[in-house]
């Protein structure tokens, strides 16, 4: 239960004890701190300069600077919108049954024993962030009764900033970091991160990124999931897992899926954000879903049950058409192969800008190792550039990188990349 | 360590192991109105009949396709400009005024006044919810959970789940349908509303949120009258009282959008600061695609500034970007004077078909000799209908 005004910015604000005569209603509202994305992103918008660029967005790129619609989906939206058969009934309140039937799928892989001992459901949710606040929410009904369960919930250090006020929205409130990407390692350092999860209290829930860490794109490898789920098995401690953008890392559902197959494998019972915007391109659709997977089947008619009753005060029902998309291909092969084409083709194209960069950088005697820029996958990476070099690039290069150093590695393009790498070696070799 | 010991730890291990953080979740009961569908669809008796579920049908039972959106959506679907990024938080821009103008009208002094906003939500639901998040964390006192948030008696079952989902704690009925003369209870209402002595704690405090229906009252069908809306405003600017009007069938209830709009415009006109939650489900028949807006009016443009930076705050850890078909769809139709056109002769079809069908079930129930008055059938409006019938 939330304790009034804690959540950080609700604290400071005075409690009105007194209304007299007609109060407006926003009469108590102070004037809230904006995310620093959204601070990030106004300050990129209203600045001038010709050469301006803006690294820290999320969705996927093409050469051209522009989000696009995969033509595959653009040709099936055709379909379906010549569909006599579709009828635009509400969708079942937890989603496409077709839908959420191939996103547990993509998940967990076919022969999954969990889905076959029935232990597992799926939520169809309007987009990554509602499958995430529908998960905390489950999560807080599970202890909350009569009883008040708020944490803790250990986010990655960093992790993205709007993970914190998604539980905190659902009451949770106790949230804590654990370590992650180590500066100086430029990568993922696993002892400090096992001592901190040591050291979590039981029955903590543990957010980890299965693929394409955001915002630093280094993911663990398979022997440091194992040794780290042992460690949460014996420390009672439970996986809520992150899945946003399957397959933009190794261009394969299955390989960037192994995370959540594994974890499944062991017996665990977990959570699972998915969403589905980045590998199909619809970012505008809002295609979500929570995957679920419980210790025995009678606790998933239970959790069902409540994920309905919750989603029915939220959204009710989510939306259909970017579902419908997604489920096409995905259940049939034809389009399953042209996809993958069209996921390789991204998948290989960030690599290539990580390749071009690190080598750029190389060249120009840039201090600094590069290699996690090549060690890493997918659409995001740290360049490990400090808080000061990363105001540098935006104040004086027009270079906008999120505030840890982070960037987005498809918003580099032919037209831009020598002034980046020249912008980057810039802000390591001038003394600030 | 002996053996035995071992054993039991063994085994201790193993219990906690196999137990899940889950174990305590109690079972949820079912959503009364989508059981009764679920019922219906196990029910083989070749006549049955589905009454309980708000979607328009047409004689085939299906929900209708409206023209102008098969339209739209082609235009739509053909269209190579578009931009495929995340929407903004609040929503698509054009989307959100052109919802609020439809409520409030073309002309309405609020909207020139610049103090008039929208959010885009999921549906009529998300709107109520991201409204009633908002209320509860900053109307009446910050974080106030206490403050009474009146609903009518009967309502949408959902109000209550909305609003107690959003924290509330104290969620009333206020009275509303009269079973003795199948009608608006409009004295019981009345008192609710007014604060007759100070001992009647029950009455509504200042500040109270209040739920009205804006037209076709759901379940009942029946609303207020223009002088009945007169004589509620009155009372509720003088108490103070929040007004959060559900309006999820303008256009729908009697074919007109301006008419099915007065109580929210004469609220407005009346100087009220008011959320309406919009649903554009049923007039647009775009059930899936969860097209809604929280339209905002606030005292000012610098406090509407601030609420919006709020509600911004509230999707972005709900939703944090709404899905685009369903609003560009209702904005393209909206924003275009041809298809706008186009889409008030559609709702004015679905309005006329649920008219006759009222006419021709009292009819029907008169000639079958069914005990009983039915003129509240005709007399009610929109889709529902109170009929009276007992639970039996």
């Amino acid at each position: 239960m939330s304790e009034p005004g804690s959540s950080p910015d609700e604290r400071g604000v005075n409690q009105n004890g007194d209304p007299g005569g007609k109060l407006s209603v926003s009469g108590s509202t102070h004037t809230p701190a904006e995310s620093p994305e959204t601070r990030l992103l106004s300050a990129f918008k209203t600045d001038g300069h010709a050469r301006k660029v803006y690294l820290a967005g999320r969705e996927y790129y093409s050469e051209d600077g522009k989000t696009f619609e995969l033509r595959l989906v653009g040709k099936i939206k055709q379909q379906l919108s010549s569909d006599p058969t579709l009828r635009p009934e509400y969708p079942p309140s937890l989603g496409l049954t077709e839908f959420t039937r191939r996103a547990t799928e993509a998940a967990l892989g076919r022969s999954s024993h969990a889905v076959m001992e029935n232990r597992v459901f799926g939520v169809q949710t309007p987009g990554f962030t509602a499958a995430v606040r529908l998960g905390a929410e489950l999560l807080k009904h599970c202890f909350d009764d009569g009883a008040t369960w708020c944490g803790p919930v250990y986010l990655s250090s960093p992790c993205d900033d709007s993970l914190a006020g998604i539980f905190q929205a659902a009451g949770i409130q106790d949230i804590r970091k654990y370590y992650y990407w180590d500066d100086r390692r430029r990568g993922v350092c696993l002892e400090k991160l096992l001592q901190d999860l040591e050291r979590a209290p039981e029955q903590s829930v543990v957010v980890l990124s299965a693929s394409g860490h955001y915002p630093t794109g280094a993911d663990l490898s398979q022997h440091q999931w194992s040794v780290i789920t042992q460690l949460i098995t014996r420390r009672r401690l439970f996986p809520f897992l992150l899945l946003p953008a399957q397959a933009l890392c190794y261009g394969d559902l299955e390989r960037d899926g192994w995370p959540v197959q594994y974890c499944a494998s062991q017996g665990m019972e977990l959570l699972c954000a998915q969403a589905f915007s980045h590998c199909f391109g619809l970012y505008g659709e809002a295609v979500g879903h929570l995957l679920c997977v419980s210790k025995q089947s009678s606790l998933r008619l239970s959790l069902q049950a409540q994920a309905d009753k919750t989603v029915g005060s939220l959204w009710a029902q989510p939306s259909a058409q970017g579902a419908h998309v997604v489920a096409t291909v995905l259940c049939n092969p034809a389009h399953l192969v042209e996809w993958e084409g069209d996921v390789k083709h991204i998948v290989e194209r960030c690599m290539l800008i990580r390749i071009i960069l690190k080598e750029r950088l190389r060249l120009l005697g840039t201090p600094g190792c590069w290699d996690h820029l090549t060690q890493q996958r997918g659409l995001y990476c740290c360049t490990g550039l400090n808080g000061q070099q990363v105001e540098f690039l935006s104040t004086w290069r027009h270079i906008y990188l999120l505030p840890g150093g982070c960037l987005n590695i498809s918003a580099i393009n032919g037209r831009n990349l020598d002034y980046i790498t020249e912008s980057i070696h810039l802000a390591l070799t001038t003394s600030l | 360590m002996d053996a035995s010991l071992r054993r039991l730890k063994r085994d201790h291990l193993a219990l906690h192991l196999a137990m899940s953080i889950f174990s305590d979740v109690p079972q949820a009961p079912p959503v009364a109105v989508f059981k009764l569908t679920a019922d219906f669809r196990e029910d083989s008796h070749p006549q049955k009949v589905n009454l309980g579920v708000g979607a328009y049908r047409t004689d085939d039972c299906q929900p209708w396709v409206l023209p102008v959106v098969k339209k739209v959506e082609r235009l739509i679907v053909e269209d190579d400009s578009l931009n495929h990024e995340y929407l903004p938080i609040l929503g698509l821009p054009e989307f959100r005024s052109a919802s609020s103008k439809v409520a409030l009208g073309d002309d309405s002094p609020a909207i020139k006044e610049n103090r008039v906003g929208g959010v885009q939500c999921l549906g009529g639901t998300g709107a109520l919810r991201i409204g009633a998040e908002f209320l509860r964390r900053w109307h009446n006192g910050v974080n106030n959970t206490a403050t009474p948030v009146y609903v009518s008696a009967p309502t949408w079952e959902n109000h209550n789940s909305v609003f107690s989902d959003a924290g509330f704690k104290d969620i009333r009925p206020y009275h509303y349908w009269d079973a003795a003369n199948r009608g608006l209870d409009l004295a019981g209402l009345l008192d609710d509303l007014e604060v007759m002595s100070d001992e009647l704690l029950d009455k509504a405090p200042e500040h109270s949120i209040f739920v009205l229906h804006a037209c076709a009252h759901n379940p009942t069908g029946t609303d207020p009258t223009q002088e009945q809306w007169k004589k509620i405003a009155e009372i509720m600017k003088r108490r103070n009282l929040f007004v959060f009007f559900d309006s999820a069938y303008q256009g729908f209830a009697s074919g007109s959008l301006e008419k099915d709009a007065w109580a929210i415009r004469y609220f407005v006109s009346e100087g009220f600061e008011l959320f309406v939650a919009q649903s554009f489900s049923k007039n647009f028949g775009l059930y899936n695609e969860r097209v809604g807006n929280l339209t905002v009016v606030a005292k000012d443009s610098e406090n509407l500034t601030r609420i919006l930076s709020q509600m911004e705050k509230i999707v972005r850890t709900t939703w944090s970007n709404p899905p685009s078909q369903g609003a560009r769809i209702v904005s393209k139709t909206l924003n275009c004077p041809e298809l706008f056109a186009e889409w008030k002769g559609n709702v004015k079809t679905m309005a006329d078909r649920v008219l006759l069908m009222r006419d021709q079930l009292k009819t029907k129930l008169q000639e079958l000799g069914t005990p009983g008055t039915w003129d509240h059938i005709t007399q009610q409006i929109g889709m529902f209908s109170f009929t009276g019938l007992n639970r039996e």
